[in-house]
């Protein structure tokens, strides 16, 4: 447990825009699933191939003698998901009802909360990232070289399970929140936007550059899945770093940092 | 500290549960006449306004001959019942009338031959289906603005609302027609067309024969197929259920471009 002084770590708007993030990409994924499940295919492409095969994910369901299995095929090798994709609950379905909002199939219903929370998002990311380019908190998400040297020990450290409490994040927390802040979040946005036909004619050279619409809408699809592990990966850290502190620092700024005996202590 | 810790417990537990049911809870948003409905809805008056301002009269890309890759994919309708069309089809379309009414100077009637002795576009575009999926298709047909400025629209006039052959459904007062409609703005963009032949051949049934509407910068459910009155209004309140078309009724989105 650090025992260290506290430190203002997070200032309010890095705060605020966490939890406006938190909340969007919860209702994101859950309603995303639900759009997915309309057509729950990925494919590569310009277009979705029905009379040729350019999927790469396919979730569907097959009468298997008076018992319907869910089927999932990736990269053409077939699993059976019964019970969790294709079909749960009874009913067919690709992604479950505990996993789409709302629970049951509206695509219609889907779509309004996805898009709402899409501009929520959009709107505080773009709005955190302008004051945060001034007000010098990208700088202090970005790894420095001396950061990146001390990548090796840090994945030691964290392998060890032996969290440093410091006034700055380690290399990998830079790494990881700067991969989601300015790689995921915004391939997100961009993707979902490619696959809007109106978008599309503003800007034709991004749906080129993701390769068509179809690739789009699996980049997105693929990008959500790394969002997912990130979320995961958040979770474990906190829970090992010690919840209190960090649910502290995050609600109200204040983190706890270790004894002065640390190096890396900022005391 | 030790009352933190169990404060903490208590939340993670509360959002497992939350997660857990999650999708439950929002049920309520299903339901068009819900509070929460109409607060995620409103997302559209940023959308559509936004949207607007990015792309202005730009067109929706267009493909080349080589990526017209398989068929035309029919969703929703694919073969109206009505006896009206029914016979009419078995004709080759020759009695079908075009009719263009409402706040217009002079209202038209037009058959297929007079669709097709007007000037012409032909366009290879990607038809995307709300559902998700894309395809690539060749439509000629006679652009919007061409056919409404026959009938010379009035300065009140706002939407054009496209009547249609089919019923996706039927409710106790009878067959629920399929209707769309779009705003002056996409009926004069230049490949906003009504569409008479595809890949090369007569619109077949299951694509919306004989005539159906194109508007490339939108999703798929605004392309009207079965098509055989256009009336022009200033507002969209008197049809359906008020949302300006069949599936907007149902809680789509009436300006789909995304």
């Amino acid at each position: 447990m650090p025992n260290g002084p506290l430190v203002y770590r997070q200032r309010l708007l890095t705060r605020v825009t966490h939890w406006i993030w938190a909340v969007s990409l919860f209702f994101l994924l859950l309603t995303g699933l639900q759009i997915f499940n309309a057509h729950p295919v990925l494919h590569v492409g310009l277009e979705s191939g029905f009379d040729y095969d350019n999927a790469i994910l396919e979730i569907g369901a097959v009468d298997a003698g008076g018992e319907l299995r869910g089927v999932t095929r990736v990269l053409g090798t077939e699993f059976d998901t019964t019970g969790v994709l294709g079909v749960s609950g009874g009913e067919v379905r690709a992604f479950p009802a505990a996993l789409t909002i709302p629970s049951k199939q509206s695509l219609a219903t889907g779509r309004i909360i996805h898009f709402f929370f899409a501009w929520a998002l959009g709107i505080t990311l773009a709005v955190w990232l302008i004051a945060s380019a001034l007000n010098g908190h990208l700088r202090q998400l970005v790894p420095s070289l001396a950061d990146l040297r001390a990548l090796p020990r840090d994945l030691a450290d964290h392998a060890r399970l032996q969290f440093h409490h410091t006034a700055d994040y380690s290399v990998l927390q830079k790494l990881a929140y700067a991969s989601v802040l300015f790689v995921a979040l915004p391939l997100m946005i961009l993707t979902g936007l490619s696959m809007s036909p109106g978008f599309n004619a503003a800007a034709p050279w991004l749906l080129d550059l993701f390769g068509g619409r179809q690739t789009a809408r699996t980049i997105h699809f693929l990008t959500m899945t790394a969002l997912v592990g990130f979320f995961a990966v958040h979770m474990a850290m906190i829970l090992l770093a010690g919840p209190f502190n960090e649910m502290r620092s995050i609600l109200t700024g204040w983190y706890r940092t270790d004894g002065g005996h640390n190096e890396n202590g900022h005391d | 500290m030790r009352t933190g810790m169990i404060d903490r417990r208590k939340l993670l537990l509360g959002s497992a549960a939350l997660a857990l049911s999650g999708c439950k809870v929002f049920d309520t948003a299903a339901d068009q006449g819900s509070t929460l409905h109409q607060l995620f809805a409103s997302h559209e008056g940023l959308t559509r306004p936004a949207q607007r301002a990015l792309i202005g009269d730009r067109l929706a890309p267009e493909y080349t001959e080589a990526d017209i890759r398989q068929g035309m994919r029919p969703n929703g309708s694919t073969d109206p019942v009505s006896a009206a069309y029914r016979q009419m089809a078995e004709t080759a379309f020759r009695d079908y009338r075009l009719s263009v009414t409402g706040l217009v100077e002079a209202p038209v009637t037009l058959s297929l031959r007079d669709l097709t002795a007007l000037p012409a576009r032909t366009q290879i575009t990607r038809h995307d289906c709300v559902e998700g999926w894309s395809c690539i298709a060749k439509w000629q047909g006679v652009p919007l603005g061409t056919v409404l400025n026959l009938a010379q629209p009035k300065p009140a006039a706002r939407y054009a609302v496209f009547h249609c052959f089919d019923a996706i459904e039927r409710s106790l007062s009878g067959e629920v027609l399929y209707y769309e409609s779009i705003d002056l703005i996409d009926a004069y963009h230049a490949q906003t067309i009504l569409a008479y032949a595809m890949n090369g051949t007569a619109l077949p049934v299951a694509n919306g024969a004989p005539l159906r509407l194109r508007v490339e910068r939108q999703l798929g459910y605004k392309m009207a197929k079965y098509v055989h009155t256009i009336e022009l209004t200033d507002s969209l309140a008197s049809l359906g259920f008020g949302r300006g078309s069949y599936w907007a009724d149902r809680g789509y989105e009436w300006y789909a471009g995304i």
